[in-house]
């Protein structure tokens, strides 16, 4: 049977990393890229004796992400051990919540190719995160790093409400968003900070039951996630219509071979052993802490995006795009409060920084210029210091070597040519130099004319303003 | 006059008429450690030079007035599984043989911030898993009343110290009856505090639902003293208690006037030895006569307590001492070839029998399939026994029962034999299960001059009224008038 024939069903688990400042369960600082074994202490290093104490921090965090995700709030909620051996899991236990989550039955909207969808969050609970071991490049074994080990987690789990990488892809994007709208996570892909295991099986059309997942862990980029949906439906359609099952079973994607290979024999199947961690009282919340929570919430990308349709007439594409992170967005409104042109603010972002964005996979976040340095950008077109063409130039700057755009036009020897005489001066020149030109125009040839302006702004390097250099030519060849 | 033999509150009198000074008690200890420790083996470290030099530190700092608490200078025991900065930990372990800890535990924090003097880590079964101490990787402590006796476990060698004068008081550790059945065994006063009462951050931990640090010392004013020392909220334990502090001393009131005593049959019956129930009756009747209503009543729920103590004990064992893998810290096996073998055989070159066999039963209860049965049933059953105990407190202040059911044993009688040995725990485990106060006071000899445990449980956070029926009974029967131990090695 073709692919077609097949209904893909995706489920995710999404881990996003709490920003906290400290732990989950001890004081140390939970910021990225110190040197090995610096954040720890005899709590995160399980010590004997040491003792876990919940920061409240993380569980405002997590009801802050069940609110955003429409999630119900469980007043009543505890935290578990889930049991296994491994070096980067100090206490061979991670504690986690197993049977009563912090949050559940939520949902987020996308907006697929095929129309607006609604996709289930099965529940939010709040873990640890573990360590990471390096292998020693000298072969003398692995090394254990537990700066990571204790760093606050969320695990968003979806229904397998997903049938296409498009839904996944849509999904993980708007996730993020509300994430990052919410301030719970800085949601950084590349160091792991959102990370998704993906469930992939597939099914005959019409049918009801489900068939066998399999599971892909710890993906961390939008690309490998597509990539790796693809290649496992594909996988699995050959499997099954070579009369073959698909085993259920955890996956490894191979970013460099382009495919999935299997992580674990199935002798290694886990039992868990969850159990409620003695150490730690349940968690009790009360309606009031919950609503204050509520309150503090911000506006959504949803209600953001309708904002923007009506107050600032923006397209609907246009709209999502902005929303999509907080950082454009904040970016947008702000730029566009300084310089009062949001129509302009809203081509550069949609065109040229987004187009950067994807030339250098580089995330929003990262940008390296603020929203009065755009707003700049702008009014300085506005003023006609610059044209269009020069203020391309300067955002490329910007973004190789982030500076004032006014610092980049000076030292660049940027500035519009705005002076009369000055122009007068470079039109006569090319009239002289292209006779045919002038000829063609004579004869009716209206193209002529751009040809011309486009000789001047060679000839000054891009600096002479556009519209002066325009109606100067027209005036000339009158 | 020995030193040694002076009670606690005995020597803080003397220390505060300078009739003496914190290093002649500590010579006089360190001294009786050399004397007795080679026969009675309670201690896995001591720190005999640390200490007198320590001693001679604050008889200087008691001098200039810079140590001024009531506890300056005054020697400790400690039990081997509280952690103590720079001296090993050991657990009586091989797992841990060499393990020194980063970081004090909150008790010792307390101890150290009364300038008191740690004499040494005390001997235990490994892990605190045991009645007897004879799972200790190190060595066999012996019962200093006959030394081919056990001294009860798994705080027999905080119990067989104290009881051999060789630390004035100590700290031992409960999570079954492994404060009381030692002091029970060993003829001094141990008290399990109402869980949450005593923070647990520093303890090694084995059944965390259940453990409890407390007290082992020579006399109930003492074991009031120490446990005010050890008391108080822990933000470090999310499970210790916000109760407000209170002097235990002061409740010590000899006095039983009306206080209402349950004795619940159950732990009469079968099983018990003739000689231990005859001095429990006899200990009734002197309550009696003291004042106090006593009544026997039925706490039938007790039974089902052995099954549910080593289901929920054991089931937070296999969790808990998961993190003795060999990659931090412990020991690590000399030979592996990947990281299971790494683990498996680190895991089983470093933990004694009775150790594995708790983790496999707890890691049994746990599995899937298996859970429901096992571990949810029990916790059902826990709550059940809680509130029969809390039926029980609406009629009753205290509740009286044998410690034991049994006097110490021979040395090898039972170390083969594991669930005779789980049997011993009988009359203390309800306690943990209910996380209730208990003590053990002696109440009288056996014809071989064995010590008889008395243990009074109270309600939760009732230990100033269990402290004072001891109290008032010990002041009435004087047993450390007429009993010590005899050293004697019996007939072989």
């Amino acid at each position: 049977m073709a692919r077609e024939d097949y209904e893909v069903v995706i489920g995710l688990e999404v881990h996003a990393e709490l920003s906290t400042k400290t732990k989950i369960f001890c004081s140390c600082p939970t910021s990225f890229g110190a040197a090995p074994n610096t954040h720890i202490c005899p709590i995160c290093t399980a010590m004997p004796g040491t003792l876990p104490v919940l920061n409240e921090k993380v569980v405002e965090y997590a009801v802050r992400a069940g609110l955003a995700t429409e999630c119900t709030i469980s007043q009543d909620s505890k935290n578990d051990r889930k049991n296994y051996f491994y070096p980067d899991l100090p206490k061979a236990y991670q504690i986690s919540q197993y049977d009563k989550p912090l949050c559940e039955h939520g949902k987020i909207e996308i907006d697929a190719s095929t129309g607006r969808k609604t996709i289930g969050i099965t529940r939010i609970h709040i873990e640890e995160d573990a360590g990471k071991l390096n292998h020693d490049e000298f072969g003398r074994g692995s090394l254990v790093d537990l700066n990571r080990a204790g760093v606050p987690l969320i695990e968003i789990v979806s229904e397998p409400d997903l049938r296409s990488s498009e839904e996944v892809d849509l999904y993980l994007r708007k996730l993020k968003s509300i994430l990052e709208y919410i301030e719970v996570s800085d949601c950084k892909m590349q160091e792991g900070s959102l990370r998704a295991d993906v469930n992939v099986s597939i099914r005959k059309k019409g049918a009801t039951e489900y068939g066998t997942r399999t599971e892909m862990k710890n993906m961390n980029s939008f690309r490998s996630i597509t990539r790796a949906i693809e290649y496992e439906i594909d996988r699995q359609v050959d499997v099954i219509d070579n009369g073959g099952e698909v085993e259920q079973e955890t996956l490894r994607w191979d970013e460099v071979s382009g495919k999935t290979f299997s992580m674990r024999d199935k002798e290694d199947a886990q039992d868990y052993r969850y159990f409620p961690d003695p150490d730690l009282v349940a968690i009790k919340l009360s309606d009031e802490y919950i609503e204050n929570i509520r309150k503090s919430l911000p506006e959504l990308p949803e209600s953001r995006k309708q904002r923007y349709l009506t107050e600032y007439h923006l397209s609907e594409k246009d709209a999502n795009i902005i929303t999509s992170s907080k950082y454009l967005s904040d970016l947008f409104e702000e730029a566009s409060k300084i310089c009062n042109n949001p129509k302009a603010v809203n081509n550069w972002i949609i065109s040229d920084i987004s187009r950067i964005l994807n030339e250098t996979e580089m995330d929003p976040v990262e940008i390296p210029f603020d929203s009065k340095q755009l707003a700049k950008l702008v009014m300085l077109i506005d003023k006609g210091t610059i044209s269009s063409s020069i203020a391309k130039k300067v955002l490329v700057e910007m973004f190789e070597h982030p500076r004032d755009p006014e610092d980049i036009i000076d030292e660049k020897g940027w500035v519009q040519i705005s002076d009369e005489g000055a122009i007068k001066e470079v039109v006569m020149k090319v009239l002289e130099n292209n006779p045919q030109s002038v000829a063609d125009y004579k004869a009716g040839k209206e193209k002529a004319l751009g040809y011309l302006v486009g000789q001047a702004m060679k000839e000054t390097r891009g600096k002479a303003n556009p519209q002066m250099l325009n109606q100067m030519f027209k005036e000339e060849l009158k | 006059m020995d030193i040694t033999e002076l009670t606690v509150h005995e020597l803080q009198e003397k220390l505060k008429n300078k009739e003496l000074t914190s290093s002649e008690i500590t010579k006089a200890y360190v001294d009786r450690i050399n004397e007795k420790e080679k026969d009675v083996q309670a201690f896995v470290t001591t720190l005999t030079d640390e200490a007198l030099e320590q001693a001679k530190k604050i008889d200087e700092e008691i001098k200039t007035g810079e140590a001024k608490g009531d506890f300056a200078g005054i020697p400790i025991g400690i039990k081997d599984n509280i952690c103590t900065k720079g001296v090993k930990t050991t657990c009586s372990s091989k797992m841990l043989e060499n393990f020194v800890s980063p970081y004090d535990a909150t008790v010792v924090e307390k101890i150290n911030s009364e300038k008191m003097i740690n004499l040494g880590k005390l001997n235990m079964d490994e892990f605190a898993m045991g009645g007897s101490t004879e799972y200790s990787y190190f060595k066999k402590t012996r019962n200093p009343w006959n030394l081919n006796k056990v001294p009860g476990g798994s705080s027999g060698g905080s119990a067989a110290a104290v009881a051999s004068r060789m630390v004035p008081w100590a700290l031992g550790s409960d999570t079954g009856g492994s404060i009381r059945q030692p002091s029970s065994f060993c003829g001094v006063v141990g008290l399990k505090p109402t869980y949450g009462l005593v923070s647990r951050y520093g303890l090694v931990a084995f059944a965390s639902s259940l453990d409890q640090i407390g007290p082992i010392t020579k006399d109930v004013y003492d074991s009031a003293m120490l446990l005010n020392i050890i008391t108080g909220h822990d933000e470090r334990d999310t499970t210790s208690s916000n109760q407000e502090k209170i002097d235990y001393t002061k409740c010590l009131k000899n006095d039983v006037k009306g206080l209402k005593i349950g004795v619940p049959k159950e732990f009469f019956g079968e099983g018990i030895n003739e000689e231990v129930k005859e001095a429990l009756e006899k200990a009734i009747e002197t309550y009696k006569e003291l004042g106090a209503e006593v009544e026997e009543f039925s706490l039938d729920i007790a039974k089902y307590s052995l099954a549910t103590y080593y289901i929920i004990a054991c089931a937070e064992a296999s969790s808990n001492l998961g993190r003795f893998d060999g990659i931090r810290y412990g020991y690590r096996a000399k030979e592996f070839k990947d990281l299971k073998d790494l683990y498996r055989k680190s895991r089983s070159q470093g933990f004694g029998p009775e150790v594995k066999r708790r983790i496999i039963l707890g890691t049994y209860v746990l599995s899937s399939g298996y859970y429901d049965a096992y571990y949810k049933k029990a916790q059902q059953v826990r709550t059940l026994v809680m509130n029969e105990f809390n039926k029980a407190f609406q009629k009753y202040d205290v509740l009286l029962t044998p410690t034991s059911p049994t006097v110490a044993f021979d040395i090898g009688s039972k170390s083969n034999n594991p669930l005779e040995m789980y049997l011993a725990d009988i009359c203390t485990v309800s306690v943990n299960i209910g996380g209730l106060p208990g003590i053990s006071i002696p109440c009288g000899v056996d014809k071989e001059n064995m010590p008889i445990g008395m243990q009074l449980i109270g309600n939760k956070f009732q230990e100033g009224t269990i402290l004072n029926a001891a109290y008032t009974f010990e002041q009435k029967t004087k047993f450390r008038e007429n009993h010590e131990p005899s050293f004697r090695k019996g007939e072989e």
